[in-house]
């Protein structure tokens, strides 16, 4: 038993002690023990129960057969509304339902009454002017019901619902031990329904801000995908370049096994791995032949400019300016902007840098036409280890095969490249060999696949 | 005499008597197994329960709610209800509790099928 539950008894049984002690001795150990037991299950589940409803019902049971009530309910009382919330009902008659109408007013008489119960047979009088509405509204019905006193739950100075009880089987009248057992027991199932109150509004606050976030994220994206699109438009002969480099990236991350939203970062970085483009003169970007070193110079600046623009930029996710500042990076430190080698590019820079580079050889340019998919292949085993990185070339390789082999629901590449680039029967074959020879060990594997 | 062995909870009828046998600690769990067995025969007819409480050690609060709740449905459907072979604690608590107010109670299952039974008639019992 959790030690909150035994605090919780001791203390409860403690508050009882001095009410109970007036009790005749012969009865008194026995009722006692009862209480003291059913105090225990109550505390118990109301301390374990992830079943609310289920909890309510149970503590109902407990406090009738704690006291030998015939029938009861505890209803809520809603914060903002009047109308009541049947959480619990047993032994009523099948037509009542439980809802009461319960006004701030009546909520304080409830709050000011003298024995802490609400007698319905006592009448205003005894029970106090304040409550007398709640009465006129509620009395008739109460009583074809049978019910005969109404106890408010309260927590913190707030009534957050009623317990209405029935007559005792023993048809004697409620003493005031029963009263203060009746009260321990309802002030814990107050607590009860106050706890999953508030679990309820944290996991609404939690839920809003979840869909808050993912509001963001997707305007992050939108705009992300807008810069993609501006970039893109400032070179006229790749447009649609700075997606396609996204959703290569995005589709390699998945293959290397990387978790939903570092792929989902990858494609961010893909988006925007040119933006550095836009600091560099429009003239040289378009140039319908090879420019010469001077220009070449000037458009290498571009993933250095790509670093400072996204920089001071709060991403979501990590590392986005350095992939965009290393596009151009080569495992033999022949690339740029600072002549990296191997482990010292971020692996996601080196899944850029593959996008991009096979994006380039399989879309027409001002001075070329595309490559076909086997000189993509002999470029890729040439530059494998000394431009590229082999586990992302294998992993962009198995990709495309397992697209290859009808093995994915979405036909990206063929999206991407278009119907009549690849061929499935010319073009598998070309990527089990060369992923056979990056890995020995998928040689038997790759194979294996047609 | 027959017993359902698909039943949760064991019992038997006699004429239009349901005999229900209790388990040895009767909490939560075990007394709605009750209240589903007893409702259900006195949904077939049944004119008379008979709760035996043999194998019963304890009664919790919440079983005691259940009982009452029986006792309820039972008086509905004006059906008597006996409580046989209780123990001197459930008795002491059954009468705390006033539920010995709207049942009877009896010594064994056999004075309780008597007290439906008129003198000289061997009861007959069915599935």
């Amino acid at each position: 038993m959790p030690l909150r539950v035994i605090s919780w008894m001791v203390l409860s049984f403690s508050l009882l002690l001095p009410k109970l002690n007036q009790f005749s001795m012969e009865s008194n150990t026995q009722k006692l023990i009862h209480s003291f037991s059913a105090l225990a299950d109550l505390g118990q589940e109301i301390a374990d129960s992830g079943d609310f409803i289920e909890m309510v019902r149970t503590s109902l049971h407990l406090l009738l057969g704690t006291i030998g009530i015939r029938r009861g309910a505890v209803i809520e009382c809603s914060r903002h509304l009047e109308t009541t919330n049947s959480l619990a009902l047993w032994g009523l008659s099948g037509d009542y339902d439980g809802r009461l109408i319960v006004d701030e007013s009546d909520k304080d008489g409830f709050l000011s009454l003298n024995e802490g119960a609400l007698r319905i047979d006592s009448g205003v009088d005894a029970n106090g002017p304040a409550l007398a509405p709640f009465l006129a509204r509620h009395l008739e019905g109460l009583r074809a019901e049978g019910i005969e006193l109404v106890v408010p739950t309260i927590v913190r100075g707030a009534v957050t619902g009623l317990v209405l009880l029935g007559r005792k089987a023993s048809d004697e009248v409620f003493t005031p031990e029963d009263i203060q057992v009746i009260l321990a027991m309802v002030r814990h199932i107050g607590v009860g329904i106050h706890t999953h109150r508030l679990l309820g509004e944290v996991k609404q606050r939690a839920e809003e801000n979840e869909r808050l976030y993912q509001d963001l994220r997707a305007i992050y994206r939108d705009t992300v995908r807008a810069f993609a699109a501006a970039i893109d438009v400032k070179d006229t002969y790749t447009q649609g370049h700075s997606e396609r480099v996204g959703k290569y990236s995005e589709i390699i991350a998945r293959e290397l096994g990387w978790g939903e939203n570092e792929v989902e970062g990858i494609a961010i970085a893909g988006y925007l791995h040119d933006i550095g483009k836009l600091a560099v003169e429009r003239q040289i970007i378009n140039a319908p032949y090879r420019i010469n070193a001077k220009e070449s110079s000037e458009l290498n600046r571009h993933p250095a400019a790509g670093f400072d623009i996204l920089s001071p930029i709060h991403h979501p996710y990590a590392d986005i300016p350095l992939m965009a500042k290393y596009h151009h990076e080569r495992l033999d430190g022949r690339g740029y902007p600072d002549g990296l080698i191997d482990e010292q590019i971020p692996l996601g820079a080196k899944i850029v840098s593959l996008a991009d580079s096979f994006d380039a050889m399989t879309t027409d340019r001002p001075y070329k036409t595309r490559r076909t998919f086997d000189e993509v292949i002999h470029d890729f085993r040439r530059n494998t280890g000394s431009q590229f990185e082999p586990q992302v070339v294998a992993a962009f390789c198995r990709a495309l095969l397992k697209e290859l082999n009808g093995e994915t629901k979405e036909r990206k590449f063929l999206k991407m490249l278009g119907k009549n680039y690849l061929n499935a029967e010319k073009d598998a074959p070309l990527l089990r060999e060369l992923l056979s020879e990056l890995d020995p060990n998928t040689k038997a594997a790759a194979a294996g696949g047609a | 005499m027959g017993e359902s062995p698909t039943s949760e909870i064991r019992s038997h009828i006699v004429g239009t008597t349901a005999v229900v046998y209790a388990s040895d600690y009767l909490n939560k769990l075990t007394g709605e197994r009750i209240e589903r067995e007893c409702k259900k025969q006195l949904d077939s007819g049944c004119r008379a329960l008979v709760i035996d409480f043999s194998d019963t050690s304890i009664v919790n609060s919440i079983a005691v709610s259940i009982l009452l709740g029986i006792i309820d449905i039972a008086e509905k459907k004006e059906a008597r209800v006996v409580f046989s072979d209780v123990n001197d604690q459930a008795v002491q608590l059954f009468e705390m509790l006033g539920l010995i107010k709207h049942v009877v109670l009896a010594k064994d299952e056999q004075e309780a099928l008597d007290l439906f039974t008129p003198p000289n008639q061997t009861p007959a019992m069915s599935h």
